[in-house]
């Protein structure tokens, strides 16, 4: 079993949802986001997203923007995101690490040496935003050959008529973007997140993960009492950048910023279902 | 469709899933994915609908002010000796550019849908002004996302923009020009799927953005193909327009593609020069990449992170192509080439004295180039050129560079 599905058949069996936190690789520079990156199944993250950064990263609010944007200014790039995962896999060969992106520096990188190093590197799936699923093929294909989940993502918009084509083909989990908006702007609203989880659940057995709209420990709440898995970034990174003024780094101060509000949000999510 | 195999028309494209070979497609949020097949649908069914083409015909008539002009431009010829030079005249056309073909055809299409809230990017300010325009026609709130950038360079147009009613937000994200701007509209209509329609104003974007602006566009090769038949008897013997995003230029060559004896050339920024890494050039020193929805020609570092572009032109400052172009500069059906800032700025000043005509900024590229490709053509010969908008909104840009303060 994968990584990820042995970690929600855990808490599943647990009775509790997981919490995903997902910070850029490379923000504020390498060494601190490895740091972080340490860090946080410690501080309750049950599955790591990491994020690769892009210059244009279209569906992301003004927080994960600049996340991205610090990171490429430190001199993230492919190939040390991928570094950092198999740094990561020294200490931890359990917590599931999700990369989220877009597509271009993987088509950059060449889709089939990227789905085999992500791989080896110690990566358990991919979430691409602007690859839905009239145009994966390219990638899904080389990364279940390499034994890499592509998560599909499902939104308000995803009506009837369209989620048998998001769910067909789909693996890992489903991410539920539960707010029309890019992320970290608008806030969830619990009962119209759980109409459409009823409709998804009804079609597909996958675990579903919500994320977009979860800011504080009460969101965090709500939606471990309906999902199975809250997933939290612009509020951690946010937290990198209160500490990377430009007159001055405080990396310390970020580290455990950081992984407090982690441990927060996770515990918000852990004990909801008690 | 196969890149690699030569197809008896150029004129099928896109296929049923919006590709042009490998460019193309729908590279977008999932958020977005609905709305674009429903757009893809309407489209299809307006299309389909000769009362559709018949209310745009008409708007095209008496508001735009189509059919534009085509004229020779006798002193030019003289000037470079050589084939005889015509010129399109989509500057004439209402707001002063090409761009409003296009944005008539959308907010038709908005209407048709029940939108009631329009979008937009804009570099130059002229899809702006253009679409600004439109909204203020049809009644209908207008927001439009421009480059902090080249809210500096553009004042002119930001002013008329926000005298036609539209609100005009400048974007400080990133390079804070027009990409970053596409970005922007595409974040804002993530956030307000419901009411509104994004008036992309290039042959880019996901499908079916490209094949729908092209369509829209081609009114201009439309009427320049029958005008050159009237006036010479015969078609050109060569076809030149500028690229940008390259609206203007999908206009006119489109209903050339299968003329086989029409030599057709688009002209991208130079920049300070292809070699300086200085330019928006994406044929030219891009390789293929996805951004903003569809697979094309990127300018992008070895990481695929997209460079900025530079052009003296803002309407030209891209760091992508609509990727039909993609398709046919792999296919070789249409030559890309380019002219630098300096060459625009020259072609910029020969024009006004030769013609009395201030050209824009991304036509005196193509000028530049139809300069030097007129030195290579017989005087028995014919260039047509779009000269597809005017240089008023450029004169405070083309005064500093010549050192001149207003």
């Amino acid at each position: 079993m994968s990584r990820i599905a042995t970690r929600f058949a855990e808490l599943k069996q647990q009775n509790r949802a997981g919490f995903i936190a997902f910070i850029s690789a490379g923000d504020p520079d390498y060494e601190t986001s490895l740091e972080i990156f340490r860090g946080l199944p410690a501080a309750g993250a049950d599955i790591i997203e990491l994020g690769m950064p892009f210059t244009d990263p279209m569906a992301e609010g003004p927080a994960i923007q600049a996340s991205s944007l610090r990171a490429l200014k430190a001199g993230q790039t492919m190939k040390r995101t991928l570094q950092m995962v198999r740094e990561f896999r020294k200490q931890d060969s359990r917590t599931p690490v999700v990369l989220m992106g877009y597509y271009n520096p993987i088509h950059s990188y060449g889709v089939d040496r990227f789905a085999t190093d992500a791989a080896s590197a110690g990566v358990d799936g991919l979430i691409i935003v602007d690859l839905p699923p009239e145009e994966d093929a390219e990638l899904r294909h080389p990364a279940a050959r390499a034994g890499l989940d592509l998560i599909r993502l499902a939104t308000p918009t995803t009506d009837a008529r369209r989620l048998p084509t998001v769910i067909e083909g789909a693996t890992g989990f489903l991410y539920y973007v539960s707010i029309m908006g890019v992320t970290g702007t608008k806030t969830i609203a619990p009962e119209e997140v759980a109409a459409s989880l009823a409709r998804i659940r009804a079609a597909t057995d996958l675990p579903v993960a919500v994320g977009f709209g979860i800011k504080t420990e009460a969101d965090a709440a709500k939606v471990a009492r309906i999902a199975d898995a809250a997933v939290v970034g612009s509020a951690l990174v946010a937290e990198i950048s209160r500490f990377s003024a430009p007159d001055g780094k405080n990396v310390a101060g970020a580290v455990k910023a950081v992984l407090d509000l982690s441990a927060r949000l996770a515990g918000a999510a852990h004990n909801a279902r008690l | 469709m196969n890149t690699s195999q030569r197809p008896n028309s150029f004129r099928t494209g896109p296929d049923e899933t919006g590709h042009f070979g490998i460019f193309g497609g729908r590279y977008v949020a999932e958020t977005l994915m609905p709305l674009i097949l429903d757009l893809e649908k309407a489209y299809n069914a307006a299309k389909a609908d000769p009362s559709f083409q018949a209310e745009l015909d008409d708007f095209l008539e008496h508001y735009v002010g189509r059919p534009s002009p085509l004229y020779f431009a006798e002193r030019l010829t003289a000037y470079w000796g050589g084939p005889k030079i015509w010129f399109k005249r989509d500057e004439l056309n209402h707001t002063g550019a090409h761009k409003i073909n296009n944005c008539m055809g959308q907010i038709l299409l908005a209407r048709r849908m029940g939108k009631t809230r329009i979008i937009a990017e804009t570099g130059a300010g002229q899809h702006g002004v253009a679409t600004a325009t439109v909204a203020a026609r049809f009644g209908l709130p207008c927001v439009v996302y421009m480059g902090e950038d080249d809210i500096k360079r553009q004042m002119p147009n930001v002013f008329r923009m926000r005298l036609l009613g539209a609100e005009v937000v400048p974007v400080t994200s990133g390079s804070k020009t027009l990409k970053d701007a596409m970005n922007e509209a595409l974040r804002d209509w993530v956030a307000n799927v419901e009411n509104t329609f994004y008036i992309i104003g290039t042959v880019a974007g996901p499908h079916p953005y490209p094949a729908m602006v092209r369509d829209f566009q081609s009114v201009i090769g439309r009427e320049a193909r029958a005008q050159m038949l009237k006036a010479e008897g015969r078609l050109p013997d060569a076809a030149v327009a500028c690229i940008g995003g390259g609206s203007n230029a999908m206009g006119l060559f489109y209903p050339f593609l299968d003329d086989a004896s029409v030599a057709l050339y688009g002209v991208e920024a130079a920049g300070l020069g292809i070699a300086t890494g200085k330019h928006a050039a994406s044929l030219a020193g891009g390789r293929p990449g996805v951004l903003h929805g569809n697979r094309t020609y990127l300018l992008q570092d070895d990481d695929g992170q997209i460079i900025e572009a530079h052009s003296i032109s803002a309407g030209l400052d891209y760091p992508g192509i609509g990727p039909e172009h993609a398709w046919l500069h792999d296919m070789k059906r249409v030559k890309y080439v380019s002219a630098t800032d300096q060459e625009a700025l020259d072609a910029f000043q020969l024009c006004a004295r030769q013609e009395g005509i201030l050209p824009a900024l991304e036509p005196s590229h193509a000028l530049a180039f139809t300069g030097k490709l007129a030195a290579t053509m017989r005087k028995d010969q014919t260039i047509l050129m779009n000269l597809c908008g005017r240089g008023d909104k450029d004169i405070f840009a083309i005064a500093e560079h010549l050192g001149t303060k207003l």
